[in-house]
């Protein structure tokens, strides 16, 4: 006796729903996750690779079969059936669609929410750290307000200036500049980003963030750094021929390592030392 | 061919040169303007090509070895800009636009004869001043997206040609544009309904509507961006206290719907290969109709999406996210229509269908990576990367470029009354398959690990990664070959193809192959239903009907 | 199924390459099948959307790159508003010229067309004379910038609109190609012109008055 049609059809969409979820899960494509923003930016990853997968697998499966199933035999000069639309097929796959892209919309807001992407630039409790914060030209990545909230730590800050072809950081508070930004695990930091000459960009594919640093208008990002180690920033806007070339690394150390590093290089500890530049 | 057509009527005197002369003169006739855009368009193809092989000889290797890093950024630029505006966006619009359109409609050339003809030969002057920039002075090297201050600051005499010559791109695309919108408005055939013609002219209607609309503002902004060049203006300038981000939003603001531009046409051309080679109808031509406006509408208000990254306000971020995914309810409507149509078909394995079929699977993975790249906190992670460059290859690349050849498979009996040979198309075919997907989907996991785009050196961990990516590349090269050949050796070898070899329906294979001047000797056929194929399910027994005895028996009564 | 029928047209010269560009003039007086005004039609549909890019970039520079405090410059209005007034008024004048036309008046059609074109230079005079008499450059700051531009591009669609005038004056004359039943030329310049004149209208509200 032949299975129903139906129900093979039901299984198979089992399976390659199973089967996308599986991949979704278990492959993974990312990077080492080293920011309390990346888990939760890797959450969103998962469910789209699984619905990525279902769909593609889905269609070329469908494609595959149809050509083999339906290819015309030699000989064969007859047509296929006049069949010219179906409404509720029609309805049904504009539906499923509308409501998938919707779902991955609200979920991704989600996301960015938690992620602090939505977050106000200042609330009015802030310290003044950002003068221009507020100022209708200053715009965020990450706000350090949501990182302020999410920690319940003050954040760190750090002015970044980037140039044609470097980053350099500045730590107001201890007066160091540096050529490599290093921070301490676990505490959020507030980078203050500008741009002497084009447009570059912030980005530590660790830490799942990226930001434009534009001239003219300050832009802020901040981050929680969750696991020790050195990670590459790259320039990910292209900005002239050493583009390529304008990396630098963030160094995220334990709280009294870096404590240790801060003391080493403050202007304030050995008055004579030129400032630190290092790279 | 038994059609009665009533005689040829006494009129039109030769409107051109003949022989092949014609093709290299100022002719107005659209079958030789629509051939010219095609030539022309896959000769600068071969030079992006060649380009693009230059870009991944250097990335062979992670250090900047093969190319100067200047010229490195040089050639990325033009392969770019010549893909785009050379090669994608004159051969999906104006080769098939207007070997086809007129055909469609019923009508014997396009609304404005000269203006077409002034239409295509800007293009070739602009393309030979882009590239001749590279050794005159040197080409621009601000990428396609010339974002200032960037284009400000590298050498100006590369970067002011770039702006004449895309601004001269621009104004052909312009022309062709209104040149489309009339034919297909007013010079339909009497009788022909717009709810008959065959799909291509609706999605060429859609994309010159989206050319018409967004083109001039991309040439507004460059005309102020050479001001900011020549005269010092400041208008994105930071340093003179302009905006560099508002010239983003004005360029996206073309750009993005200029990917429709490139695709929909595509999107037009496989709609009609499809039912011809599944012998059925188009499945759900209304929806179909409806999808591409609704791609026109949605497609003018996504644009900064490219710009996430930005600092872009959370707002404009959400906004942009939920609009743009959006683009994937019209666009998965069309796939599925295809689908449908393929289903219960009698498919002919042939090249213009693998190419079609390559096309479908190609673009659902550029469009399932475009949905993801729509969403802000997935993009801030990749944007800039090669998962960019990733994704936007399966479209245009797997997506449009497929589709260019699948029309070539397709037309080119009609064009030259040959047939192409099978087994090297269908070589054609497998060679640019797999060496397509080895050259790009390995990029989409370089860019989600951490290789930006845009570089001459990079990280040594993606080297392995970047050479199969380069091998993919040498293959697609390689694909070329047996193309061409196919295409010059059949030209005067291959077997008579007959007028209509692949007993189709719309009305383009009702006259003769090539067809005359004119279109047809006398009156132009109507066609109500260009996808009549295929039997009412039980109605006539299967083996031995096909859309042909259809067309010539059929009663012309019944209900379209 | 598929019905084919090859029932004679109607309308034969909808169909032929001649009732292209030059269709007209091969069918003096007829008037279907020339689709030249609906394409011109189009063209300023894009030329529009030229002017909207300028007309968005200044709106946006004007709320987020604010000037630094001083270098601001109240624009006057009288010279604009009088310029405004012309520009109006010769939609007008070109409005009569194209009724004497069509009343077979080929002289006043020539005068109303001379009048037209004399608000034209008078209203790029008026431009002239309001640029020498502004206290800034084209780089003195961004807002000097756009303004040059935008008006300047609009300035320069006037002046292209006023030797389309004189050319269509010159086809107007006794036995030329206006007066000679192809309106089209006569047409196609009116159109443009009420488009610049409309276009000058909203510059005037965004860029004077706002
Ligand atoms: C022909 C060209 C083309 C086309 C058609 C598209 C189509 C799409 N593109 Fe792409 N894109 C480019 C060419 C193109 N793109 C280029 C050149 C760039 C880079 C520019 C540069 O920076 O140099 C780019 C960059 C780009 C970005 C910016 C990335 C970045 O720089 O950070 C984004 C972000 O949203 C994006 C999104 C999309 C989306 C959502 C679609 C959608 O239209 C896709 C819709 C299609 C589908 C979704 C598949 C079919 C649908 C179904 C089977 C239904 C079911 C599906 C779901 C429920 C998901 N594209
Ligand atoms: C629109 C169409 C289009 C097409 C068809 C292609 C086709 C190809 N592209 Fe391109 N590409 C772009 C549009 C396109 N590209 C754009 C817009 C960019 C962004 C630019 C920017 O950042 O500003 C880009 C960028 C881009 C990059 C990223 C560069 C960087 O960021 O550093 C890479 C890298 O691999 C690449 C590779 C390729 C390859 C291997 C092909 C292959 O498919 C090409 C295959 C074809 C051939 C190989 C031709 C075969 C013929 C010959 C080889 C004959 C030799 C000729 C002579 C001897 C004269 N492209
Ligand atoms: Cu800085 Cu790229
Ligand atoms: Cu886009």
């Amino acid at each position: 006796m032949r299975i129903p049609a139906a129900i093979l059809t039901l299984l198979a969409g089992m399976a390659l729903v199973l089967t996308g979820l599986w991949v979704g899960q278990n492959i993974n494509l990312l990077p080492e996750d080293a920011s309390l923003n990346a888990p939760v930016y890797d959450e969103l990853f998962k469910v789209l690779f699984s619905i990525g997968t279902i769909l593609l697998i889905g269609i070329a499966g469908l494609i595959v079969y149809s050509l083999v199933r339906f290819r015309r035999v030699n000989g064969d000069q007859g047509d296929g059936v006049a069949i010219e639309g179906n409404l509720p097929l029609e309805i049904l796959w504009t539906a499923i669609p509308a409501v998938v892209v919707l779902f991955v919309g609200i979920y991704s807001y989600d996301i960015y929410d938690r992620m602090g992407g939505m977050a106000p630039l200042n609330d009015h409790s802030m310290h003044a750290m950002h003068s221009d914060a507020g100022d209708s030209r200053t715009w965020a990545g990450i706000s350090p307000v949501a990182m302020e909230a999410s920690t319940g730590e003050p954040p760190l800050p750090v002015d970044v200036t980037a140039m044609q072809f470097a980053f350099i950081f500045h730590y107001p508070d201890a007066g160091i500049t540096a050529g490599e930004l290093h921070v301490p695990v676990g505490q959020p930091v507030a980078l203050t980003m500008k741009a002497n000459d084009v447009i570059h960009a912030f980005w530590v594919p660790q830490f799942r963030l990226k930001q434009d640093v534009i001239p003219g208008q300050p832009t802020l990002l901040s981050f929680t750094a969750t696991k020790p180690g050195r990670y590459p920033i790259v320039c990910a806007e292209l900005c002239g021929p050493y583009h390529g070339g304008m990396r630098s690394t963030v160094v995220v150390e334990e709280p009294q390592t870096f404590a240790d590093w801060v003391a080493q290089n403050s202007p304030a500890a050995s008055p004579d030392a030129p400032t630190a530049v290092q790279s | 061919m038994t059609l009665t057509l009533s005689p040829p009527s006494a009129t039109a005197p030769p409107l051109q040169p003949q022989g092949w002369l014609r093709y290299l003169s100022f002719s107005t006739d659209h079958k030789v303007i629509g051939l010219q855009y095609l030539v022309c368009g896959f000769i600068f193809y071969l030079v992006g090509g060649a380009l693009a092989g230059a870009i991944r000889t250097e990335l062979l290797t992670p250090i900047s070895d093969f190319l100067p890093r200047e010229t490195y950024n040089e050639v990325l630029t033009l392969h770019g800009t010549v893909m785009i505006f050379l090669w994608i966006v004159p051969v999906v619009n104006g080769a098939f636009g207007n070997y086809l359109i007129p055909f469609y409609v019923g009508a014997r050339d396009m609304a404005f004869p000269r203006l077409n003809a002034v239409a295509f030969w800007l293009i070739p002057p602009a393309g030979l001043l882009l590239i001749s920039s590279y050794f005159i002075a040197s080409a621009a090297q601000s990428g396609w997206t010339a974002y200032p201050p960037l284009s400000l600051t590298t050498p100006a005499t590369g970067q002011i040609i770039w702006i004449l010559s895309v601004l001269l791109l621009g104004g052909s695309s312009i022309f062709g544009g209104i040149n489309f919108i009339a034919t297909i408005l007013k010079l339909r055939r009497p009788g022909l309904k717009l709810m008959q013609m065959p799909m291509y002219c609706w999605a060429m209607l859609g994309t010159s509507i989206l050319v018409v609309l967004s083109t001039p503002v991309l040439a507004g902004t460059l005309v102020l961006l050479s001001f900011d060049i020549i005269a010092h203006t400041g208008f994105f300038n930071p340093s003179l206290g302009g905006n560099a981000v508002v010239y983003q939003h004005l360029f996206w603001f073309y750009s993005h719907p200029a990917v429709y531009i490139m695709v929909l046409p595509a999107f037009g051309l496989v709609s009609e290969i499809l039912p011809v080679h599944a012998r059925k109808p188009l499945f759900g031509y209304t929806t179909m109709v409806y999808s591409i406006m609704g791609i026109v509408f949605l497609g003018l208000i996504v644009w900064a999406h490219h710009m996430f990254t930005s600092g872009t306000p959370p707002w404009m971020r959400l906004f942009f996210t939920i609009a743009t995914s959006f683009i994937a309810v019209p666009t998965g409507i069309k796939f599925f229509n295809w689908l449908a149509t393929l289903w219960g078909g009698k498919i002919a394995l042939n090249s213009a269908m693998l190419f079609s079929c390559g096309f479908i699977l190609n673009f659902v993975f550029g469009g399932i990576t475009g949905v993801a790249l729509a969403q802000v906190p997935f993009d801030i992670h990749v944007h800039d990367t090669y998962f960019v460059v990733g994704h936007f290859h399966y479209i245009v690349y797997g997506g449009t470029v497929f589709v260019i050849f699948a029309s070539i498979y397709h037309w080119y009996p009609k064009v030259t009354g040959r047939m192409l040979n099978e087994p090297l198309g269908r070589l054609h075919f497998l060679l640019t398959f797999v060496g397509f997907n080895l050259c790009f989907a390995p990029q989409h996991w370089m860019g989600l690990n951490g290789m930006p785009r845009r570089v001459a050196e990079y990280d040594p961990q993606f080297e392995l990664i970047n050479q199969v990516s380069s091998v993919g590349a040498l293959l697609m090269a390689v694909s070329t070959l047996p193309f061409l050949v196919n295409v010059i050796l059949s030209a005067f070898r291959g077997e008579p193809a007959g007028d209509n070899p692949w007993n189709a329906l719309t009305p383009e294979w009702l006259t003769s192959s090539p067809p005359p001047v004119e279109n047809w000797h006398g009156e132009a056929p109507l066609v109500h239903e260009p996808y009549g194929y295929g039997v009412e399910p039980g109605s006539l027994s299967l083996a031995a009907t096909s859309g042909r005895d259809l067309w010539s028996a059929g009663d012309p009564e019944r209900k379209p | 199924m598929t019905s084919l029928s090859s029932t004679p047209s109607q309308r034969p010269e909808a169909l032929g390459p001649q009732t292209g560009e030059h269709g007209a003039s091969e069918h003096p007086g007829e008037h279907h099948g020339d689709h030249r005004m609906f394409g011109l039609a189009t063209f300023l549909v894009a030329d529009g959307m030229t002017f909207a890019g300028f007309f968005a970039a200044y709106l946006t520079f004007r709320a987020v790159n604010p000037l630094p405090s001083g270098s601001t410059y109240e624009l006057e209005l009288l010279l604009p508003t009088l310029n405004t007034v012309l520009l109006l008024v010769s939609s007008f004048t070109f409005h009569r010229a194209g009724s004497a036309l069509r009343r077979n008046d080929g002289d006043g059609c020539q005068r109303w067309l001379l009048i037209t074109a004399a608000l034209g230079f008078s209203f790029l005079a008026g431009q002239m004379k309001e640029y020498f008499s502004l206290p800034f450059g084209l780089t003195d700051n961004l807002f000097a910038s756009t303004f040059y531009a935008i008006t300047g591009f609009h300035g320069l669609h006037v002046t292209l609109g006023g030797l389309m005038i004189l050319i269509v004056w010159w086809q107007s004359r006794q036995g030329g190609r206006v007066r000679g039943g192809d309106p089209f030329p006569l047409e196609a310049a009116e159109l443009y012109w009420h488009f610049v004149d409309g276009i000058w209208v909203v510059l005037y509200g965004i860029l004077y008055l706002l």
